[in-house]
């Protein structure tokens, strides 16, 4: 009896060892952790729990039945991020290369299917050459077969994707459709087709960290919603964004106790807007000050910065932000911040995130590169986004909200259920030196004149009460308890019940 | 008494004056230009008249801008604070000539101490003790360095009419002198509007120590004993305090005699300074005569007892001085560390922008210790590129001076400031320099002790213990919390563990935590345990620990896997990992910061006034690259290393922010 419990002890052993201490040392030695030690860095300590420890490939060609490790290249299960549950798999590239068979995809696919069932986010950790030519047409199925999974699981649990060094070809479709990519600085890259493939095609000569390095995606394509310096912290982080979401769309965004004080006074708030209108401003002040404890998980911070997205919390609770960022590009919506912010506010109306929103914003950015670009259609994004959203909404309005980039940012009038805005706020069709321009036309010429009647437009309607005495903002309130007044707008939007109505599914302009 | 007065002048010292007039039923009024329209001497004082644009020489030094807001306001009197028109015997007269009172000396004494020149020949025949140099006009470079070859290395090049370090330089070689004369000439005239110069012998192992004399209209005069000034960067005052720990009572007196005999010589009143230079062998060398209230000031407040701006007040409206020399005791130890708003990591470069926190240390007096805190700025407001640098003053005293130094030491941690650059951690780790805590300094200490400028402190083993041990409960506190999220599978929580590995300044130490109801008790590896107890709760961005009964203050951020703990001058990333995470940390290679060594970077926010070099020069190491002013200074940046410019991409005139390329080398 005891020998065959031993056996047991020896066949874990063997499958633990994965490539073997030589390709181990390898791997450690480009500065990569294994498979299994990214899960342990993961998942809560002791509570990872393995699945399909023993599948082998079944393939014969090229002499690959000579070789057929235990687990084939990937280490899948679940575990717990402080006491969450969440479903894992880590490509191992000591086996293979982590390539990617017909069971290695099984793998991946068994676990989709039980986190899609149980109602839990699922976390891969990319670190594969690809797929696995010896088995050819059954490799690319594989792949098919995670994709569908992908597409399924979209919008019912979270889906995470770190890549943690190679992830080329069809691979990269995979995490393209899961919810966050992130990506590992100088040990990752992905692309779809690869540096000597570029060569041989176009004559363009470029290295892999250019093609697809983690400074390609997060600043350039904007594939990757972040970047960290080494395994160690991208997992830690990992587990710092799971703490934000819920397991799945059948859940609330999750709370944990805080320690920061809802009425907190931000005496400091009152002379964050300069009062030169067109000096900049750090958006992400006022973020940090209206968060608790000062906490924001910022989300493709280096790509179109003039709008910041990410994740803070009000009352322990998650709460997802957009916000125009002044210091960049003056705030101005485009077609890269349309995008990113369309699909950072549809991700968290998928998962219950209620969505705040602080708006200065002077309209969008004009020019042939900008509509040539189809901004029309990127811009329209963000405007369905906000529209359709169901989740509560709250907005503060700092500073400019100018033309129809104010109806796009959360407006009253695509359902926001609290709009406020501070004394400071601009709410207007344009800014009142354009907007004279236009109206008084025929006095153009006289200097004094158009001044004078630029004057009486800033007084008129350079402010929020235009809007206010409308309706369109619920009330004017002071920037030092901007804090406290969302506090309590979200704690009386916990009961909020809205559904738009039946349909297949709407038809966003993609 | 006066029942209302004017305060021309901004920041910490016009707030102090209105502090002072308030308590004394006097009603104040501030001056403000266009950049201080917010600014915290505007809000405290009772009224308040707007004189002009930004810079000074547009606003606070415009005598006739200065005389309309006193006749709007109908101020019985005019505090003019230090620096702007304090010591400018025009502005004195004007208001004199207008009846109304100037709280600071009679103007013809201010004439006399204000030339450097006639200064010191004035104290010499006051019988005061003067250092050799060279008294008449210079005219150019080159006399400069003939006048200096003949006073012999080094020698000192100060503008007559200077003040706080501005258009002074020390020169050690030929080259030196020249280029110093003319930055010195050059500082003179844009912040004094007088480019006169002069040079001197530079007094070696020199301290930098100055008498406070107080003189009434009754031929009263006395002096408040010493303030010694020592620690000083590029001639700027950096901390200061009282008494001196290098005088003895008769070196005390003898100074204190002199300083007297030459107010009175000058028919002085009102609070003035006598600075001194003293050797290594207690010789005293007169300095110069500031005639106004010094910026140090409250560090002879502290020792005495007595309010220097009451008394300048009360001297202005003709009272008799209400003590006598002998009534003047010295009583515990003041300490005052000036908060300038200079990156101490970028070499003291000026640094502006939003005050995003800036939270003081509560102030205090009981009798064991006092903690004051001079200021002129608020959370949410700007630093302005205009004037001076300082935004604080902070104070403490104990009976003891290694007591005001402890005392100094927690409320330079306490101290919050955030948005911008500062010399808090500079200031926080000369406090614990032993050979500043020895008193042995002279005014080289900085650039002794820092030739290489300031990289952060390093913590001493025991201290270094006690941040671990503080980190390692505090990393407990906040796993706990994450636990504590919902959605949680019910009974199969995450246990958080005891053992962890504190990673910080180079060295991890394995520790074992033991909580109970009042605190943890944390164990090293060798078997020392210290206690921490602690109200800290995850975000606060001040920790306030008591490790083994002993106070700690750290500021505190977060960083993946662990905090960003600032205290005593350091500056820590700080991991707390369980022992597998930090085995695994240990494979992760380290990341090299970009190599930038190729590009001058513009240091700061500030203004090219000249670009010294040509694409294509072939430069030497210590060569004069490009001139940048920010802060009415003009900082000369000069080449580390040989090499050839190959790009020029900043042209004089513009203005450049942090780290933007001013030139690329080959």
């Amino acid at each position: 009896m005891t020998d065959i419990l031993r056996q047991l002890e020896d066949r874990r052993d063997l499958a633990r060892a994965g490539g073997g201490a030589r390709r181990v040392a390898a791997q450690h030695a480009k500065g990569k952790l294994t498979a299994r030690e990214r899960i342990e860095l993961l998942l809560d300590e002791g509570s990872f729990e393995e699945f399909d420890m023993f599948v082998r490939h079944r393939c014969t060609d090229f002499g690959m039945d000579e070789d057929r490790p235990a687990g084939d290249g990937v280490v899948t299960g679940w575990g717990t991020i402080n006491g969450r549950m969440v479903y894992v798999f880590s490509q191992d590239f000591t086996v293979f290369g982590g390539s990617l068979s017909e069971t290695h995809a099984q793998k991946i696919c068994k676990i989709m299917d039980m986190a899609l069932q149980n109602g839990a986010p699922v976390i891969g950790m990319n670190d594969s050459g690809g797929a696995r030519i010896q088995e050819g047409v059954a490799s690319l199925a594989g792949y098919a077969e995670v994709f569908q999974r992908n597409i399924m699981a979209s919008g019912v649990v979270p889906q995470i994707s770190l890549i943690m060094g190679p992830c080329a070809g069809g691979a990269v479709y995979s995490p393209a459709m899961t919810d966050f990519i992130f990506m590992v600085k100088d040990t990752s890259y992905m692309f779809v087709t690869g540096p000597d493939v570029v060569k041989t095609v176009t004559n363009e000569v470029v290295t892999a960290e250019e093609l697809g390095g983690a400074a390609t995606h997060t600043k350039k394509s904007s594939v990757a919603d972040g970047a960290f310096d080494n395994d160690v912290e991208a997992l830690a982080e990992t587990r710092r964004l799971f703490d934000f979401l819920p397991l799945s769309n059948r859940d609330r965004a999750p709370t944990r106790p805080f320690f920061d004080d809802v009425s907190r006074v931000e005496p400091s708030l009152d002379t964050l807007v300069p009062d030169n209108p067109n000096q900049p401003y750090d958006m992400h002040e006022l973020i940090r000050k209206i968060a608790d404890e000062a906490d924001f998980f910022e989300i493709q911070k280096d790509f179109a910065a003039n709008i910041i997205t990410g994740f803070i919390r009000i009352e322990g609770q998650s709460v997802g932000v957009v916000a125009n960022q002044p210091m960049v590009l003056a705030g101005c919506l485009d077609i890269d911040s349309s995008r990113k912010a369309a699909r950072f506010v549809r991700f968290c109306d998928a998962f219950e995130i209620p969505i705040l929103t602080l708006v200065d914003v002077p309209g969008f950015l004009p020019g042939t590169g900008q509509e040539y670009g189809g901004v029309i259609k990127h811009g329209a994004k963000l405007l369905f986004a906000y529209g359709e959203a169901t989740v509560p909404k709250v907005t503060v309005i700092t500073r400019k909200a100018y033309g129809g980039a104010y109806d796009v940012m959360a407006s009253k009038h695509l359902r926001g259920d609290f709009n406020y805005a501070w004394p400071t706020a601009q709410i207007a069709v344009m800014g009142a030196k354009g907007a004279t321009e236009i109206l008084y036309r025929a006095e153009l010429a006289d200097k004094d004149k158009i001044a004078q009647r630029t004057k009486e437009y800033e007084d008129r309607f350079a402010n929020p009460f235009v809007a206010a005495e409308k309706g369109f903002i619920d009330e004017v309130i002071m920037p030092q308890s901007t804090r406290r007044r969302v506090a309590r707008a979200f704690a009386s939007l916990r009961t909020k019940k809205l559904t738009n109505p039946w349909k297949k599914h709407d038809n966003i302009p993609l | 008494m006066f029942k209302k007065i004017l305060i021309a002048n901004r920041g910490e010292i016009a707030c102090r004056v209105i502090k002072t007039a308030r308590k004394m039923g006097i009603a104040t009024v501030a001056v403000y230009s266009d950049a201080d329209r917010n600014a915290l001497h505007v809000k405290m004082a009772d009224e308040a008249i707007h004189i002009g644009p930004s810079p000074a020489n547009q606003s606070y030094i415009v005598i006739d801008k200065i005389m309309e807001a006193v006749r709007q306001s109908g101020a019985e009197a005019v505090h003019p604070g230090y620096g702007f028109l304090s010591e400018n015997m025009n502005f004195a007269a004007a208001l004199e000539a207008a009846g109304v009172v100037f709280v600071g000396p009679p103007s013809p004494a201010i004439e006399a101490m204000g030339d450097k020149i006639t200064s010191k020949k004035l104290a010499q025949e006051a019988g005061v003790s003067t250092v050799p140099g060279y008294m008449g006009l210079i005219a150019d470079g080159d006399e400069a360095v003939k006048i200096s070859g003949e006073i012999g290395y080094p020698v000192m090049i100060k503008a007559s009419a200077g003040g706080g370090g501005k258009g002074m330089r020390i020169a050690w070689s030929e080259s030196e002198v020249k280029e110093g004369f003319e930055s010195s000439k050059n500082e003179a005239a844009s912040s004094f509007g007088d480019d006169r110069i002069f040079i001197e012998k530079f007094v070696t192992q020199p301290r930098h120590i100055e008498i406070q004399v107080l003189a009434d209209k009754h031929g009263n005069c006395v002096y408040l004993h010493e303030r010694e000034c020592s620690i000083q960067r590029r001639n700027q005052k950096v901390i200061e305090e009282a008494p001196s720990p290098f005088l003895d009572e008769a070196t005390r007196r003898a100074m204190g005699e002199q300083a007297c005999a030459l107010a009175r010589a000058v028919g002085y009143t009102s609070a003035g300074t006598v600075e001194f230079i003293v050797d290594g062998n207690r010789n005293f060398y007169f300095l110069e005569m500031n005639t106004r209230l010094q910026v140090e000031h409250p560090v002879t407040e502290l020792i005495t007892g007595i309010d220097l701006v009451e008394q300048m007040i009360r001297v202005a409206a003709g009272e008799a001085l209400p003590f006598a020399q002998s009534d003047l005791r010295i009583n515990g130890w003041a300490m005052e560390s000036r908060l300038y708003a200079e990156d101490p990591y970028r070499n003291f470069l000026p640094s502006i922008g939003r005050l995003t926190r800036y939270r003081p240390p509560v102030e205090s007096a009981t009798t064991t210790a006092v903690v004051r805190n001079d200021t002129g700025v608020f959370e949410g407001g700007e630093i302005s590129m205009y004037y001076d640098p300082m935004i604080a003053k902070l104070c403490t005293w104990a009976p003891t001076r290694a007591g005001a130094i402890e005392e100094m030491r927690l409320a330079l941690d306490t101290f919050e400031v955030e948005g911008i650059g500062h010399n808090l951690p500079f200031v926080a780790a000369v406090m614990d320099h032993p050979r500043f805590v020895s008193g042995d300094i002279t005014t080289a200490f900085i650039a002794e002790e820092y030739p290489d400028g300031f990289q952060g402190a390093t913590l001493d083993e025991p201290t270094l213990r006690r941040a671990a041990a503080a980190a390692a409960a505090m990393n407990r506190v906040a796993e706990i919390r994450r636990t504590r999220i919902t959605g949680t599978m019910d009974n199969h929580e995450r246990k958080v563990g005891v053992d962890w590995v504190v990673t910080l300044q180079g060295q991890s130490f394995p520790v074992t935590i033991a909580a109970d109801r009042e605190g943890s008790t944390v164990c090293f590896a060798d078997g020392e345990a210290l206690r921490v107890a602690s109200d800290w709760t995850p975000g606060q961005p001040l920790a306030r620990v008591s490790v083994n009964g002993a106070p700690l203050v750290m500021k505190v951020g977060k960083i993946p896997s662990g905090f960003h703990l600032r205290l005593r001058g350091a500056d820590l990333k700080v991991h707390v990992r369980t022992p597998r995470q930090a085995e695994l940390a240990l494979l992760m290679p380290e990341k090299l910061a970009p190599d930038t060594s190729r590009y001058l970077l513009c240091p700061m926010p500030g203004l090219v006034v000249k670009i010294n070099v040509a694409e294509g020069d072939e430069v030497q190491e210590g060569q004069p690259l490009a001139t940048v002013e920010a802060m009415k200074m003009e900082n000369i940046l000069k080449a580390e290393r040989r090499g050839v410019v190959k790009k020029i991409s900043a042209s004089p005139g513009a203005s450049l922010r942090v780290d933007e390329v001013i030139m690329e080398f080959e």
